[in-house]
């Protein structure tokens, strides 16, 4: 009969897939769920196994925190970018950072030229940081970093910072993304090797645990993976694989899972296949939840649920008509909010070109007011649980990604899998085969390789003039003249000897930003004894 | 016969981003050409020496940090000075458009931008590239 049906009304395509090239059946039925028991597999909202929600009321008790990731130029230029958010009401901070700044390289060094400021804040020191967060109070903020392997000497530039303020450490709420491994899988702003660069990671984790308690002191994040090319459930797969790597790191530290567990936050991609992107957020919950209850024996809830924060998808949008990018946004920022997100970023229009503009800024930060105050999907939790085709999706994206979990363990794990360059090839394949299904027009984008124009009005872009690079090296040698050399040659000496031993390097950094030792500085004198990590170069 | 045109495809600067570079790499390797990829974080000095050593036709850059106003220049600049101004530099990344006529002036003999086929990469480099006479 079905067949009989599907001759009759003829399909336009041989076969329809997702974007990450999963088949798509006609039709779901209560067949497609066979075995299915909604009291195991979905629970409450807020219970385990928390597939439905993190919460039991979610955006009815709070929406969403409204966090546009922001960072251009001196931290005064951002500084001010930072105000004009809070008062258009964004409801959390995110910093970006310049490259040399994610590759602990001072603004005066040659490896930066060029690059100052230009795709994120440039900070050299604690005195650019007392810049960049002038007359934000952070004890109300929460504030997260996108910084990584330097992600420990930020992150004592942002309690010191706090210190000044008169701010306790154990009210400070924020995240630090602090995500070696994926570092390694994806963003590649390594600079130690994967062991060295592991230890500095826990050293954080385990610092925030006593001192800084409410702060979420990782950001296991999917976000570069996907943008990297990979597949959604390559997403899914390796960031909480990379999850599982550190509870294990942390747990061989002697810390509690019931403890540190509920600390840690992830950090997802919002990609253009709308229900695919929905079914990833929430087979992440219940697979979280399994593996922290069953693998690492917690007994906490706190501990099984995972929190994430979710950005649309930068390569998804298009250079060509980039007004379209508005809705491939709204679309994505939909996805991520019907998936549960705690947090949201929504990227702006003009990104392919430049920075974005205030203007475009502003439209991207509308575009989650709407969704959350005009579209009414934020009345009711999980409004897609039960159906036949996002339960069969999501039980099938839990099955991937267990399956990359078995091929992980029996490599030695993620650090191992890494060096073998295990996740980076499975990256590089799947975005070779999506360019060459967008080149041959298996996949459409609409107005790259279909619905096409000739010619385009250029947009204004926002634009950081090399007057930046020089103000920036200007100021810090200023600063540098100033210093004590000799508390601060102290302060850096310790922390070299403090590096050979397994000691924590927290509190080593910390002095050593006090005495405004510049980012490079202190990663130099880290490098003298963790070596550096070089790219192996495969393609 | 011709022998196989010689192609370093680099990425300069400390941009992380290497998706596009790959993808590059795959496909003009596919096409046929002899493909050199130095990896990430090349400074100009690096890419230079690269593209000395192996001893290739056309150097391809990809940024995506908006660091091409002053890198692709520098290499340009660098490559005259060891001898190398026969070599054909091309780029691509996030570039503004405005941004396009100077980058040609300094010698960056074509900028790719995102969206590009890799096919009409391919075709350009058959079209523009002429292996140099060494």
């Amino acid at each position: 009969m079905a067949k009989e049906n599907s001759k009759e009304f003829k399909e336009r395509l041989p076969e329809f897939t997702t974007l990450s090239s999963r088949p798509i059946e006609r039709l779901y039925t209560p067949e497609s769920l066979k075995g299915f028991e909604p009291k195991t597999a979905l629970g409450e909202p807020g219970e385990f196994p928390f597939t439905r929600g993190a919460y039991p009321n979610m955006y009815r008790g709070r929406l969403w925190t409204m966090r546009q990731f922001a960072g251009f130029g001196t931290a005064a230029d951002t500084n001010e970018r930072f105000h004009y958010l809070l008062k258009q009401g964004q409801t959390g901070l995110s910093t970006a950072f310049d490259f040399p700044t994610l590759m602990g390289v001072d603004s005066e060094n040659p490896r930066a030229r060029g690059e100052v400021g230009v795709c994120g804040v440039a900070i050299d020191s604690l005195k650019d940081m007392e810049t960049l967060f002038g007359g934000i109070p952070l004890g109300e903020v929460s504030t997260s970093m996108t910084i990584n392997s330097p992600a420990t000497v930020l992150f004592a530039m942002y309690l010191e910072v706090a210190v000044k303020q008169g701010v306790p450490l154990n009210t400070l709420n924020g995240t630090v993304q602090n995500d070696c491994l994926k570092d390694f899988i994806a963003q590649k702003t390594w600079i130690y090797p994967p062991v060295p660069a592991m230890r500095l990671s826990c050293d954080l984790i385990e610092y925030a645990a006593t001192e800084v308690p409410k702060w979420h002191p990782v950001s296991i994040s999917g976000y570069h993976i996907r943008e990297a090319g990979s597949t959604a459930a390559q997403e899914l797969a390796f960031t909480l694989r990379d999850g599982i790597e550190y509870v294990e790191a942390c747990v061989k530290r002697g810390l509690k899972v019931d403890e540190f567990g509920p600390k840690l936050s992830f950090f997802f991609n919002a990609h253009s296949d709308f229900f695919e992107e929905i079914a990833k957020y929430r087979a992440a919950r219940r697979i979280w939840a399994r593996t922290m209850k069953e693998r690492f024996g917690a007994t906490n809830p706190e501990a099984m649920r995972i929190k994430f924060h979710t950005q649309t998808a930068g390569c998804s949008l298009t250079a060509q008509q980039p007004m379209n990018n508005v809705v491939r946004t709204t679309l994505q920022a939909l996805s991520g909010v019907l998936g549960g997100t705690q947090s949201l970023h929504t990227n702006s229009l003009d990104e392919t070109l430049a920075l974005p503009t205030e203007e475009s800024v502003r439209i991207a930060l509308r575009t989650q007011q709407i969704i959350a105050h005009e579209s009414g999907v934020a009345n009711t939790v999980d409004p897609f649980a039960g159906s036949y085709f996002v339960e069969a999706l999501t039980n099938a994206m839990e099955k991937e990604a267990e399956d990359y979990f078995s091929k992980i363990d029996a490599m030695g794990g993620m650090l191992r899998a890494i060096e073998t360059g295990f996740p980076q090839r499975e990256i590089i394949d799947a975005a070779f085969k999506y360019q060459r299904q967008v080149e041959t027009k298996e996949k459409i984008i609409v107005g790259v390789n279909d619905f096409t124009v000739a010619d385009e009005p250029p947009l204004e872009t926002l634009r950081v003039g090399p007057e930046v690079e020089v103000r920036q090296v200007q100021a810090t040698r200023e600063m540098k003249a100033k210093r004590s050399e000799k508390t601060l040659k102290a302060a850096l000496s310790d922390l070299r000897e403090a590096s050979k031993t397994p000691k924590n390097l927290i509190p080593f950094i910390r002095n050593a930003v006090r005495e405004y030792a510049t980012l490079g500085e202190i990663v130099d004198t880290m490098k003298e004894e963790f070596g550096v990590y070089k790219d192996p170069g495969h393609y | 016969m011709e022998r196989k045109l010689r192609i370093l495809v680099a990425k300069p600067g400390l941009d992380g981003h290497d998706r596009g570079a790959k993808i590059i790499a795959r496909a003009l390797r596919d096409a046929g050409f002899e493909v050199i990829y130095t990896g990430l974080h090349q400074t100009p000095d690096m890419i230079v020496d690269a593209a000395l050593q192996e001893d290739v036709d056309c150097v391809s850059m990809s940024i995506l940090s908006g660091a091409h106003n002053y890198l692709f220049p520098e290499v340009v600049k660098m490559l005259k000075e060891k001898g190398m101004g026969d070599v054909t530099v091309i780029g691509g990344g996030i570039i503004p458009a405005e941004d396009i006529p100077a980058l040609k002036k300094a010698g960056v003999k074509e900028i790719f931008l995102p969206g590009t086929d890799t096919r009409d990469v391919v075709k350009w480099i058959n079209e523009n590239v002429k292996p140099r006479k060494i």
